[in-house]
């Protein structure tokens, strides 16, 4: 299949930091990175000064850059921890961001080449995904593969993908149960495909390695779902899980696709899995009521763009589910008060 | 480590459905010369068909065919690899595993030889999940598990009734698309298994299938293909949309991926054109079709599922063309000659009773 050639100018890198030094992390990317124009950001609860690398067209934000554009009341709440980085999307003015974990690191493929993850997940928002059929041998656009026999051919043109989500080796990004109980448990396994995950079909998102495509959905990535004990560490936090979901509902009704798989990054070993179990776990208890609400979760007609769909999505999640548990109804207002915010501070003619 | 897998070789049929030799069996034969193999030879009966030296098996010919299902012989294709349907009928095992003559032993990327047989047992003894998405897809396989998001509540999963194997090789590709690519190759392979959502519907090949027959045995049915009918290389297709939506009905897994064969032989891409001619243009009815077809909740069994399905082909699919017709009667000939070979035996009991 043919390719759109994608500019350089067209991408962000954003990153949110979760840590104060960067220098390593920016110099392990810099091969990758350095073509582009980074967005740093900086969690507004970090009282260390942020050490960045040199030479790269970067701009940083850190927790005054928020004040100033958000109000300072909300902002501690909306941008903190792994949130931060919603603040680099909301600030990018770009058509593609690609956004990963300041602890991850250049992975190696199934040949031992660097992987890049920037052009994987370019190449995956860039070609059509097939949310409507299921292709047995996986993205059909990819070289070397096509559509299996049996698949009906009116549908072969494909949709518009909005969100690209990469996986992990190493640590891979499972939940603080299921890596307690398994300490020593790593992801080797490289698997070499991209896949659409249909229409109608939930997943989790994982936030720690996503492209998107900003002009497309830009507004329902957003941080909503805030955990009472949220921490700094992947294992304490759902916020990336609920904007998935909130992302795959907007995707469906607007007819277009979700693409899983390629590109992986490294992920390093970081915290303790029994320490953040520990600490908590609402998360998981609230994933059994989460699920099931967005999977029955349908839009009506008069939401066509992305911020239609999440003013529609805010209200039945205040409606079913604020009843269930507050954080819910928390989540709901985040999620009217970024959209206001996104139409004041994010929208293309708003001034960064 | 997981356990070893178990062979199953007591519970366990390979059919086989073919009209050459079965040569091919001799390179499968480290992994397939434990089990029972039911060999169903299409076209000609009066030519013999050799089996390697040393393989267990009963053979049926279109001969024997007629003799066991009499007039019910008629929902058999003729001179069309969908007259292996006849062997799932006829087996008394819980699981069946089918391949095409064509398909040899293919090495994973390490250069072992993979035991494809014993890939597709793992899929169907271990639990799919097809209610939510997995990232990093089975996560009953070693090495994986559930994501971080992943509802506790659906990590039971749910039995395993189809295990959809993959090409290398030649891929299983239409006839256009080989008339346009004649020299592609599947090179890649993708080291993964996984659930195929519910309410997806997807492409069902029939060259490299493992299924459990008492989950889901009756809605195997591979439909009127080949001589007297004008449409071929549709059989496994048909099926696995009958399939994918009794599965999604009685809540049943569907599992795609590994393992892979080397699949060698191209088919001739102009007589496949000829073949799946009409397919191409039914396919865009049929698809919707299914995507649309829901099952009332009375139907707790697959045959009443099937039976149900079958009418709903012919009042919904009859209008697009004559064959449907004659197809949903075809349908229900097949339960029939099933119930009757298979006596007593309630297909797709679920744990709760109950269907969604």
């Amino acid at each position: 299949m043919a390719q759109v050639s994608i500019q350089d100018s067209e991408i962000d890198i954003v990153i949110g930091a979760v840590q104060s030094d960067l220098t390593s992390f920016m110099e392990e990317w810099r091969p990758i990175f350095s073509r582009y124009h980074l967005i740093i950001v900086k969690d507004p609860d970090l009282k260390e000064e942020l050490k960045v690398a040199g030479g790269f067209n970067v701009n940083v934000y850190t927790k005054s850059d928020i004040d100033r554009v958000v109000g300072s009341s909300s902002s501690t709440v909306l941008f903190s921890g792994y949130s931060c980085c919603y603040f680099g999307y909301l600030m990018s003015r770009k058509k593609y961001i690609i956004s990963v974990d300041d602890d991850c690191s250049l992975a190696k493929d199934n040949k031992g080449d660097m992987i890049d993850i920037v052009s994987q997940h370019v190449s995956n928002l860039t070609t059509p995904a097939t949310p409507f059929f299921f292709n047995t041998l996986y993205d059909p656009y990819r070289k070397g593969a096509d559509f299996v026999r049996g698949y009906p051919f009116s549908l072969r043109n494909g949709v518009a993908c909005a969100l690209s989500c990469g996986l992990w080796l190493n640590l891979a990004d499972y939940d603080a149960p299921t890596q307690a109980l398994k300490p020593g448990h790593r992801n080797y396994r490289y698997v070499d495909a991209v896949l659409t995950v249909p229409a109608r079909t939930m997943m989790p998102v994982s936030g720690v390695n996503i492209g998107f495509d900003r002009e497309l959905v830009g507004p329902a990535l957003l941080p909503a779902l805030r955990l009472a004990a949220e921490g700094k560490f992947r294992w304490e936090t759902v916020e990336d899980i609920w904007c998935g979901m909130c992302v795959k509902v907007v995707c469906d009704h607007m007819g277009i696709g979700v693409k899983s798989g390629l590109p992986y990054v490294w992920r390093e070993e970081r915290g303790d899995a029994v320490e953040s179990l520990k600490k908590e776990w609402e998360g998981v208890k609230l994933m059994e009521e989460v699920v099931p609400f967005f999977q029955s979760l349908r839009l009506s007609k008069a939401a066509v763009s992305a911020e239609q769909c999440v003013v529609e999505m805010a209200a039945a999640v205040k409606e079913r589910l604020g009843p269930v548990d507050p954080v819910f109804a928390r989540a709901a207002d985040a999620m009217v008060n970024w959209i206001k915010l996104w139409k004041v501070a994010g929208s293309q003619t708003a001034v960064a | 480590m997981a356990a070893a897998t178990p062979l199953l070789k007591d519970e366990l049929d390979i059919v086989i459905p073919t009209i050459r030799n079965l040569d091919f069996l001799e390179m499968w034969r480290p992994f397939f010369e434990q089990y029972h193999l039911i060999i169903v030879q299409d076209g000609d009966p009066s030519k013999t068909i050799k089996v390697p030296e040393g393989f267990d098996y009963e053979l049926y010919n279109r001969n024997d065919i007629n003799k066991i299902l009499g007039p019910k012989a008629s929902c058999i294709s003729f001179k069309d690899s969908a007259c292996r349907c006849f062997g799932y009928m006829v087996s008394k095992k819980k699981y069946i595993f089918t391949i095409d003559d064509d398909c040899f032993v293919a090495k994973d990327p390490s250069g072992k030889e993979i035991n494809a047989l014993a890939q597709h047992i793992q899929n169907l003894l271990s639990p799919s999940t097809p209610a939510f998405f997995n990232t990093l897809y089975d996560p009953f396989r070693d090495g994986a598990d559930f994501v971080r998001g992943y509802p506790f509540s659906l990590r039971e999963g749910v039995p395993t009734a189809v295990s959809h194997g993959l090409w290398l090789n030649i891929p299983d590709y239409d006839a256009p698309t080989q008339l346009v690519k004649p020299l592609e190759r599947n090179s890649r392979y993708v080291d993964a298994v996984l659930t195929i959502p519910k309410g997806t519907l997807f492409p069902m090949c029939g060259m490299n299938l493992g299924f459990n027959r008492d989950l889901i045995g009756p809605a195997m049915y591979f439909g009127l293909m080949g001589d007297g009918q004008p449409i071929g290389r549709y059989d496994d297709m048909w099926a696995g949309w009958c399939v994918k939506v009794i599965c999604d009905h009685l809540g049943l897994g569907v599992k795609t991926g590994l393992p892979y064969i080397w699949h060698s032989k191209a088919s001739n891409p102009f007589v496949n054109l000829k073949k799946e001619y009409k397919g191409i243009f039914w396919q865009e009815e049929i698809i919707p079709f299914f995507q649309a077809a829901t099952l009332p909740k009375e139907c707790t069994t697959v045959q009443q599922c099937y039976i149900e399905l079958s009418k709903q082909v012919k009042e919904k699919l009859g209008k697009v063309d004559d064959y449907f017709v004659k197809l949903s009667d075809a349908m229900v000939t097949w339960i029939e000659a099933w119930d009757e070979l298979n006596p007593g035996k309630d297909s797709a009991k679920l744990a709760n009773g109950s269907a969604k």
